[in-house]
């Protein structure tokens, strides 16, 4: 009975770990689209590329023989957030941008383009195998019985921690500072916004690099619980986090968050209790039922046709 | 004339595929002055304010803004040289609050950027304090401060008015062109706006530009009125000479 709950617990910790990055991820996709209307599909890969330039720094410091740990994250964590927003801003500025008012798709196409670009660009600069790096953080907390023991390991108190204090910037940016009411007002009515002579370019320009910026932290700290990255797991990252997104209602900020969180407790209960190949078969069709009573998703607003 | 001209157009024409809206029209407003454009259904009034603004490039013609050619410039540009409008279909952003858009309007005003708001320097600091001071003027001047933490949204029609009027106040404009301010209030409502408009002009020196159907309104406030029918000017002259014109009676009379 005891050994049951804890099972459970585990299960929960697990689950609100990987949808703490899922949430992180989510943002890029839901902040880009609701300013601008449309799906960054190259976002999984700037986390990709957040995962490797941890990699690097990491990798490099160590090599130098720096072994102060916190040092070596925290300089990952800068290089990983300039880097990675230094490409979310560029995928705006080529993708996006010259594409502005064309049809729909073709911005699509293109970022799908830039996407494929991308992850072969880092094939072809770091390799398509596996790259590892040594375990960082170890440890953790562990409690339970002789039978069944649950842990909570510092890694994933620092993804709690850290999509925590995220999570809590963005809110506090979006809501107080100046640049977060630009957003919201570009958000709801550009053209408006562009009246009252706010550079609506510089707004989408700062929404990708947040987004980006998250997906780089989020790069790091799923590289560093893992331990190992390929140039491919932007792609299925990507997907999870764009289902989180669409799942918490695209647009919202807050959904993205609840989305990210429930899509990864959906995961870890799933393959805990019915099978792990299963857990990404109940995952979407969570997304159909869930879209299909409730089309906008969980905090999603009806979209209202702007005249 | 001892007043300075601030609007000159001449000679306006705007034209979309083979309608003809706006044709031939001219207008002068002078520092100071409350001007109105009135006109039956369709006649072609907004879509006057639309090429004014910068929402629409006219076909052809001048619209001189403080001495200035300003009809190929685009609407973001206009309302900086301080010529700001409001929309006959109240146009707020409805999910922010009501302060918040008084905020958001004054953007430009501050040239502080992302940086500097999230290290909160002391010109940041400054700015949004300045900012906030005059929403706060302005939310108190036209009767919103009890609304001013609520959702743009959800504010009844005659404060959405207000507040949309405030919205280009914050930005200290020279030239306000109000699309049908009083469509949709009660009569109390409309007195408060008819005197909001007579205060802008006399202790803000903010001269109007006014389209409206509300003809007590309309004779009451202005210096000048200028009418059009089907896209062509049919008469102007002061409120006295309008309302003496027998053929804006007939524009009127044929249109009911
Ligand atoms: N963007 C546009 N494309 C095509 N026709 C337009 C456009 N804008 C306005 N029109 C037409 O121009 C004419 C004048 O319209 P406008 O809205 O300027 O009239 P109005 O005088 O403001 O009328 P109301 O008193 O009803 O507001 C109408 O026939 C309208 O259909
Ligand atoms: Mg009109």
């Amino acid at each position: 009975m005891l050994e049951a709950f804890l099972y459970f617990i585990q299960q929960i910790l697990n689950g609100l770990t990987i949808g703490s990055t899922y949430a992180l991820i989510a943002i890029g996709y839901t902040m880009v689209y609701g300013i601008i209307g449309m799906i960054n599909f190259a976002h999984g890969e700037v986390y990709m590329i957040g995962t490797y330039v941890s990699f690097v720094v990491i990798a490099g410091l160590t090599m130098l023989g720096i072994e102060y740990v916190p040092i070596i994250i925290l300089a990952a964590l800068t290089i990983a957030i300039i880097v990675s927003s230094s490409f979310g801003w560029a995928i705006e500025r080529t993708a996006y941008r010259p594409l502005r008012g064309a049809n729909r798709l073709i911005p699509l196409i293109s970022a799908i383009g830039m996407s494929i670009f991308l992850q072969n660009f880092v094939v072809n600069a770091q390799g398509a195998r596996d790259v590892a790096i040594p375990p960082m953080i170890s440890g953790g907390w562990t409690f339970g019985t002789e039978n069944f023991q649950a842990s909570l390991s510092y890694m994933q108190l620092i993804i709690f921690i850290a999509t925590f204090i995220c999570m809590s910037a963005l809110t506090l940016f979006i809501s107080k500072s100046r640049m977060g009411r630009a957003c919201r007002a570009v958000a709801e009515d550009i053209k408006m916004a562009n009246l009252l002579g706010i550079n609506t370019n510089r707004v989408i320009s700062a929404t990708f690099v947040i987004g980006a910026s998250l997906a780089a932290v989020a790069g790091l700290l799923l590289g560093l619980y893992y331990g190992v990255a390929n140039p491919h797991i932007g792609f299925i990252a990507g997907l999870k986090a764009f289902t989180a997104a669409v799942l918490g209602g695209i647009g919202s900020i807050p959904g993205a968050m609840l989305g990210g969180i429930i899509l990864g407790l959906t995961e870890s209960l799933t393959a805990a209790y019915i099978s792990s190949e299963w857990k990404d078969a109940v995952s979407f069709s969570l997304l159909v039922l869930i879209l299909l009573f409730k089309p906008t998703g969980l905090l999603g607003k009806q979209e209202v046709e702007k005249v | 004339m001892t007043n300075k001209t601030l609007l000159n157009v001449s000679d306006l024409r705007m034209q979309f595929g083979g309608l003809v809206a706006v044709n031939g029209v001219n207008l002068r407003v002078e520092e100071g002055q409350i001007v109105s454009i009135i006109g039956p259904n369709g006649a072609g009034k907004t879509t006057v304010f639309n090429c004014l603004s910068g929402f629409y490039t006219p076909t052809s013609g001048v619209v001189e803004f403080m001495g200035e050619e300003i009809q190929k410039l685009p609407d973001f540009k206009i309302s900086l040289k301080g010529m700001v409008r409001t929309f006959q279909h109240v146009r707020l952003f409805n999910e922010m609050t009501v302060v918040e858009n008084l905020l958001v309007a004054q953007h430009r005003h501050s040239n502080t950027n992302l940086l500097s708001g999230l290290f909160n320097t002391p010109a940041y600091k400054k700015s949004e304090e300045r900012a906030m001071h005059r929403a706060r003027y302005w939310l108190d001047k036209v009767g919103l401060t009890d609304v001013a933490n609520r959702e743009a949204g959800n504010l009844s029609y005659g404060q959405q008015r207000r507040l949309e009027i405030a919205r280009c106040m914050v930005t200290e404009p020279k030239l306000l062109l109000l699309d049908e301010p009083a469509a949709g209030l009660n009569p109390k409502e409309t007195k408060d706006l008819d005197n909001l408009i007579v205060s802008l002009k006399e202790d803000y020196h903010v001269s109007v530009l006014l389209i409206e159907h509300d003809m007590n309104l309309v004779m009451g406030i202005s210096d000048n009125i200028y009418v059009i029918n089907q896209g062509t000017p049919l008469a102007s002259g002061t409120p006295e000479e309008i309302k003496g014109n027998p053929d804006v009676i007939k524009a009127y009379l044929g249109e009911v």
